[in-house]
């Protein structure tokens, strides 16, 4: 028989490719490129001169370097207790696990308004925790300490998600098989169990860091927003906003946009790279 | 290296994986545990590799010849372990998988760079792979990731090499030369093993002395031939074979089972007898000793013999009797043919009795 493209040859569960790739790609565009589109649309009516000056404007660059000093240190963070965290949820049987798993999800569904509100009154000098940091000259809120604090908060779960399933894919025996073969745990570790979780780890690391830049709610009451010190770049767009600058805030969403579109599609790229060579095919 | 546990217990919580035993291995043995599921012997390979701790108690210990063992960490006891899901590096070439355990010694013992290559290239020519040696394991056929694992098991000469039911996930084609080919090395190397297995042939075909084990217990340790032909009890005998079971009321020396009849040497009451396919011969009338009326359902040649299933209104379930293809076709079976049996011989478990009573019947 001469196999046929028409998707009448075989039987799928959803209906042929042309419909479902039809759908799949209209949704992408009203949700996704439609708004991106209108945003690039504003930027029209700018110059290239008039766009730099927008974007480098003193107070704007300095909120970039703390957006991105942040983030970079949420993320890290994250990347360290996020891989701990999916350990234990994976490896261990214990009374509550199953709560525990759950409130990992906790960070997205809770308004990121309300776990920044709670974070800058927590961490204020008044407050429950900053008590307690206060006589150890330790400040967080109004501080960028306190900004990475809320960016961790509201991005740990890319870590965790991101991990866990590939953890829960990596058999108790590889470990087992790096002992038998004289591995002690350290090296166990970081030569058989850590590459095996590299790619998962560095994409949900990834995440983590791209939703940070973005982050906004959690972020301003907790940051105090002084201008050059604790600005994030978001503010900056919703200050510009404020102002009826449509033009301005669009040309700084540009820029977060497109370090955040390169970021993931580095990543996408690597990652894929990395995953054939696990799964055959020519790494 | 002779491996010698006294008292090893485990429990898993409430449940008893293991009830105390002793076990002696002798150097350069190759010794096959042999159990359905549950009966603890996955538990009792990884108790002697280090990977599960026995129940702690004074009289219990685990030596590799003369080296205690019992407190020594899975890392140190020198041994090599082959998993029945490989537990391959996913990540690492065939190369780097089996050079693994030469790379991760510490650096004073650590053979140089140009060694390790000498003897995992050995290695690899011993299990037939030198042109794989850059691919990764998922490009690789189970059979020869099963290899793999198990030269990378043998890169660091280990005292012990254990086996967790090494061929499970392979294909039988794939299985039967990977456990011809195990034996060939063992003979060759010498190392002392004990692999896993709940597969009756396997571990006939493969090792020099099994340890049957049911429950936690062993039941029997023998040669596969002194195994198969004195099983210790009932268990043994039924797990290393299939069996056919007459069950009826013995009187005056007949033992009567609603139209069957068999003339035995047994006093009066109720007995059971149970008979391997090979030692049921097919008759085309009844003869002076028996007369068991059968019906075949079917008949399937399989390798040098013919596997005939029978039925009777006497039989709870069906009996299965192997012939040899010229008898098969001097009888001219076919399915719904009517037949006598007539049992080579038998045998009998008592209650009480551990040992089996073997009857031949002379006829």
């Amino acid at each position: 028989m001469i196999a046929t493209f028409t998707g009448t040859a075989q039987k799928r569960v959803l209906p042929g490719f042309g419909l479902s790739l039809g759908i799949t790609l209209l949704f992408v565009s009203l949700v996704l490129l439609l708004p991106m589109t209108s945003l690039v649309g504003q930027l029209a009516g700018l110059s290239l001169a008039e766009y730099w000056a927008i974007i480098t404007e003193e107070r704007v660059v300095a909120s970039y370097m703390i957006t991105i000093g942040a983030a970079a240190v949420a993320a890290i963070v994250n990347a360290f207790f996020g891989l701990l965290m999916a350990w234990v949820l994976v490896r261990y049987e214990f009374p509550g696990r199953r709560l525990l798993d759950a409130l990992m999800d906790l960070p997205f569904a809770l308004p990121t308004a309300v776990a920044g509100i709670t974070l800058a009154t927590m961490y204020s000098s008044s407050g429950f925790m900053g008590k307690l940091l206060a006589p150890l000259g330790i400040e967080i809120s109004y501080t960028w300490v306190g900004i990475a604090l809320a960016m961790a908060f509201t991005s740990i779960p890319f870590v965790v998600r991101t991990v866990q399933p590939v953890l829960e894919d990596l058999p108790q025996e590889i470990d087992e098989a790096a002992l038998t073969l004289g591995a002690s745990d350290t090296l166990a570790f970081r030569r058989v169990i850590l590459p095996h979780l590299w790619p998962a780890l560095v994409t949900g690391t990834g995440l983590a860091f791209v939703r940070s830049l973005g982050e906004f709610g959690a972020v301003i009451f907790i940051a105090g927003n002084m201008p050059f010190e604790t600005e994030i770049t978001s503010l900056m767009i919703f200050v510009k906003l404020q102002e009826y600058d449509y033009v301005g805030a669009s040309a700084i969403a540009s820029v977060v946009l497109a370090v955040s579109l390169l970021l993931l599609l580095a990543l996408n790229l690597w990652q894929g790279r990395f995953i054939r060579r696990l799964h055959g095919g020519k790494g | 290296m002779s491996i010698r546990l006294t008292n090893i217990a485990k429990t898993f919580g409430r449940t008893t994986a293991l009830e105390p035993l002793d076990l002696n291995i002798a150097d350069g043995e190759l010794v096959g545990l042999l159990g359905p599921s549950g009966s603890g012997k996955t538990t009792l390979l990884r108790i002697i590799a280090g990977l599960e701790q026995p129940d702690r108690s004074r009289t219990s210990s685990i030596h590799f010849g003369e080296r205690d063992v019992t407190n020594v960490h899975v890392r140190d006891r020198r041994i090599g372990f082959v998993f029945q899901h490989y537990a391959l590096f996913r990540h690492m070439s065939v190369f780097d998988n089996i050079a693994f355990g030469l790379t991760a010694l510490p650096r004073r013992e650590r053979p140089s760079a140009s060694e390790i290559r000498t003897r995992v290239n050995r290695l690899l020519e011993m299990v037939r792979l030198e042109e794989f040696a850059k691919r990764y394991p998922a490009q690789l056929s189970g059979g020869q990731q099963q290899r793999v694992s198990l030269a990378r098991a043998l890169a660091l000469k280990p005292d012990v090499l254990l086996l967790d039911e090494p061929f499970g996930a392979l294909d039988a084609k794939v299985r039967q030369e990977l456990r011809r080919w195990l034996r060939h090395l063992h003979d060759e190397l010498g190392f002392t093993s004990v692999f896993v297995t709940h597969d009756q042939e396997e571990a006939l075909e493969l090792s020099d002395r099994v340890v049957v084990m049911s429950n936690g217990r062993i039941e029997q340790i023998d040669e596969p031939d002194t195994l198969y032909r004195h099983p210790a009890n009932r268990f043994v005998f039924e797990f290393l074979g299939d069996v056919n079971r007459l069950e009826g009321n013995v009187q005056d020396g007949e033992l009567t089972c609603g139209e069957a009849r068999l003339s035995v040497d047994l006093p009066d009451g109720h007995q059971e007898l149970l008979m391997r396919p090979h030692e049921l011969k097919l008759l085309e009338a009844q003869s002076p000793h028996s007369r068991l009326p059968v019906t075949v359902t079917s008949a399937s040649p399989i390798g040098a013999e013919v596997w005939v299933e029978l039925v009777a209104d006497w039989l709870s379930e069906p009996w299965l009797a192997t012939v040899r293809h010229a008898d098969f076709e001097r009888l001219h079976i076919k399915r719904g043919q009517r037949l006598f049996v007539e049992p080579r011989r038998w045998h009998r478990f008592g209650n009480a009795e551990t040992h089996d009573q073997e009857v031949e019947i002379i006829s």
